[in-house]
């Protein structure tokens, strides 16, 4: 009787929870809110990628001021002369933080506001956030400059990826609602157009931000890889001394009648 | 006091001279070997030993982090990050606390519906359970503080939210208010003493606590999930016929415990250490930031369920008293229940249905309390906030209008 009081209380709660969740999820829900970059941390080679992306699009504005040059080195097996070749800002040493030569003064005086730093934007909005904001830029000649973005709508960033992604043209459908006896038009996007192609295509362009959001990730936990590694062998060793305590117990239970 | 002159007797060496000085095997004779537990202990009863290693692991990852952390406004952020990325394992001590934050108030909640299951706030263990909620307490104290340390903007706004529950209070709200601050707002101030309580006042509290806790615990004797009292039925050498010796039998089954625990613990610390924004929210991981609000406050999720109480009534003076009377209210349980059994094995069926739907309150309130504050949320936060009163104030009504199964003279035991 006892079990059941536990099991029909846990039943209802997570029959009551779920039927929340739905009614949770109200509100347009589009289709680039499911992209996803697919990235994996543990993957060396995409990061190194990454590492290379970030240091040619995205460095001239942003820091990672939590992260060293030596450390991505060591972390991601690039040789000392390829990181000094390859991830050195001008002016910067090894055991440097990974600091935009851009001040947030003159950020702000051009862009409005000062470009944020990386090393944590993957764990304060998530992976797929930052692929998503780097996949929905489309030109709005509306707005200062020229583009605007799905994900962070009124966005001061440029389409500084356009060369690479081309330029797409977003549809929107309208659609009128009647909320509480007032007329109200809403925009929902449809989908995308390229205006004018850039020099990868579609799926060239989604293996540069799965690499560069890769990168990201890092930046933000750099153990990552290694915890979870490390969590498999932490997890064995608990499984094996759990099993010989439960024969530990069975032994001195055994004359419990 | 014969006792204490045998101690030395037949040893020798370090072990008589250790004996002679400081009574070790008498503590351990009469506290674990001569401690007499019921043998029909289950699964709940892993929780409250559970309990005291999560509070071992927060005290040990927590004076490493107090070794790298800095409680300054200007350099919270930027410390605790110092230590997840350069201090030597320093992200392992941080995830081990942060986690172990969690754990602690999951094997609380557990051991205490435990005790609510089984009885085990009745005569003569009223003052057992009043010992325990002040540990809640102090734990609650504890949490909060903690969690506005690592100064990310969720830490900053929680605060602001919860240090302002006091400002309702009439006449004297504001200037309170003042002085838990430090300051006109959340700031330095504040954090440097939240730290300074977190760190050395409240623990202590907990450290003094929990003894407290345990010796009530071995004057009364445990409570099992029969609930009844083993020590009436006694053999001819004065022992309970259903205690078993605490020491070797519950030390071996809680080592077992620990191992199931630990796989948990371990497997959140490992694979999902943010355990997907409930244990460490992604505001916090952006620093405080006055200007900007969190689209959603939410305290973290072991008070969410107080948070969707204070949310479920529109006056917000009116709110916080019902959040304080919520809490004030696990106080009494002992005076409450007028049933003549203890262990809901025994009681009737509304007694079973009452703590089902209680479970419920606490577990819907708790996500409501994650959830905006609108709409039909406000309304099942209504519901189920007075399901949750109805518990404690029908309960004396409930408890002995019901009819009951009679309480067996000796414990259910299968080997």
């Amino acid at each position: 009787m006892r079990k059941s009081v536990v099991i029909a209380a846990l039943g209802l709660t997570l029959a009551l929870t779920s039927s929340l969740g739905f009614a949770a999820a109200a509100g347009p829900h589009a289709a680039w809110m499911d992209w996803k970059p697919g990235n994996d941390v543990s993957n060396v080679a995409s990061l190194q990628r990454g590492a290379a992306n970030f240091m040619g699009y995205c460095a001239g504005c942003h820091s990672l001021k939590y992260n060293r040059y030596s450390r991505v080195a060591a972390d991601l097996n690039i040789p000392e002369e390829q990181m000094e070749k390859l991830l050195l800002l001008p002016g910067a040493k090894k055991g440097d933080y990974m600091i935009s030569p851009m001040q947030a003064v003159d950020g702000e005086a051009w862009f409005g506001k000062a470009p944020p730093d990386l090393s944590l934007i993957t764990r304060a909005k998530g992976s797929e956030y930052v692929f998503q904001f780097l996949k929905t830029f489309y030109v709005d000649p509306q707005h200062p400059n020229g583009t605007n973005n799905l994900a962070l709508p009124g966005t001061a960033m440029p389409h500084v990826l356009s060369a690479l992604q081309g330029l797409q043209e977003a549809k929107f459908e309208t659609i009128e609602k009647t909320v509480d006896g007032a007329k109200v038009s809403e925009s929902h996007w449809q989908s995308f157009e390229l205006a004018a192609p850039g020099q990868l295509s579609a799926e060239e362009y989604d293996a540069f931000l799965r690499d560069t959001v890769n990168f990201l990730e890092y930046a933000g936990e750099p153990q990552k890889a290694k915890r979870q590694g490390l969590g498999v062998w932490v997890i064995l060793f608990l499984l094996v001394f759990t099993g010989f305590a439960y024969l530990l117990k069975l032994e001195y239970w055994k004359d419990v009648k | 006091m014969a006792a204490s002159t045998d101690t030395t007797a037949g040893k020798t060496g370090f072990r008589a001279w250790l004996n002679k000085r400081l009574p070790v095997d008498e503590f351990v004779d009469s506290q674990l070997i001569g401690y007499f537990a019921p043998k029909n202990f289950n699964l709940w009863y892993f929780f409250g030993s559970l309990a005291l290693l999560v509070f071992v692991i927060q005290i040990l990852s927590g004076i490493f982090l107090t070794m790298h952390y800095k409680p300054s406004e200007l350099m919270a952020f930027d410390s605790v990050e110092y230590i997840m990325r350069e201090v030597e394992w320093g992200w392992l001590i941080r995830y081990l606390h942060s986690t172990g934050a969690s754990f602690f108030f999951i094997v609380v909640y557990l051991h205490m519906f435990r005790a609510l299951m089984y009885g085990s706030y009745r005569a003569p263990r009223e003052l057992l359970w009043i010992l325990g909620m002040l540990l809640y307490l102090a734990l609650m104290a504890e949490a909060f503080m903690g969690y506005v340390l690592p100064w990310g903007n969720m830490s900053y706004w929680g605060a602001q939210v919860i240090v302002n529950l006091f400002g309702t209070i009439p006449v004297i709200g504001p200037g309170i208010v003042e002085w838990i601050r430090g300051d006109y707002g959340i700031a330095d101030s504040t954090l440097n003493r939240f730290f300074a309580l977190h760190v050395i006042a409240v623990p202590f509290a907990i450290a003094f606590l929990i003894p407290m806790h345990l010796v009530a615990l071995r004057q009364t004797g445990s409570n099992n999930p029969d609930g009844i009292e083993i020590k009436a039925k006694t053999g001819t050498d004065g022992k309970p016929l259903d205690g078993i010796p605490f020491h070797p039998y519950y030390t071996v089954k809680d080592i077992f415990g620990v191992g199931v625990f630990l796989l948990f613990f371990c497997g959140v610390i490992f694979f999902v250490p943010t355990f997907g924004g409930l244990f460490l929210e992604k505001p916090n991981f952006e620093p405080a930031n006055a200007l900007s609000t969190p689209e959603h406050i939410a305290p973290v999720w072991y008070f969410t369920a107080f948070y969707a109480m204070l949310r479920a009534v529109p006056d917000q003076q009116m709110g916080a008293l019902l959040m304080l009377l919520a809490i004030v209210v696990l106080f009494f349980p002992p005076w409450l229940d007028r049933s003549p059994v203890k262990s809901i094995r025994y009681k009737g069926w509304i007694s079973k249905v009452a703590l089902a739907l209680f479970v419920v309150a606490f577990v819907a309130l708790s996500y409501l309390g994650l959830q905006p504050a609108d709409g039909l949320y406000v309304i099942l936060a209504r519901i189920f906030t007075a399901v949750y009163f109805a518990f404690f104030i029908l309960m004396p009504w409930y408890t002995s209008i019901e009819k009951c199964k009679p309480a067996p003279e000796r414990v259910s035991y299968h080997a």
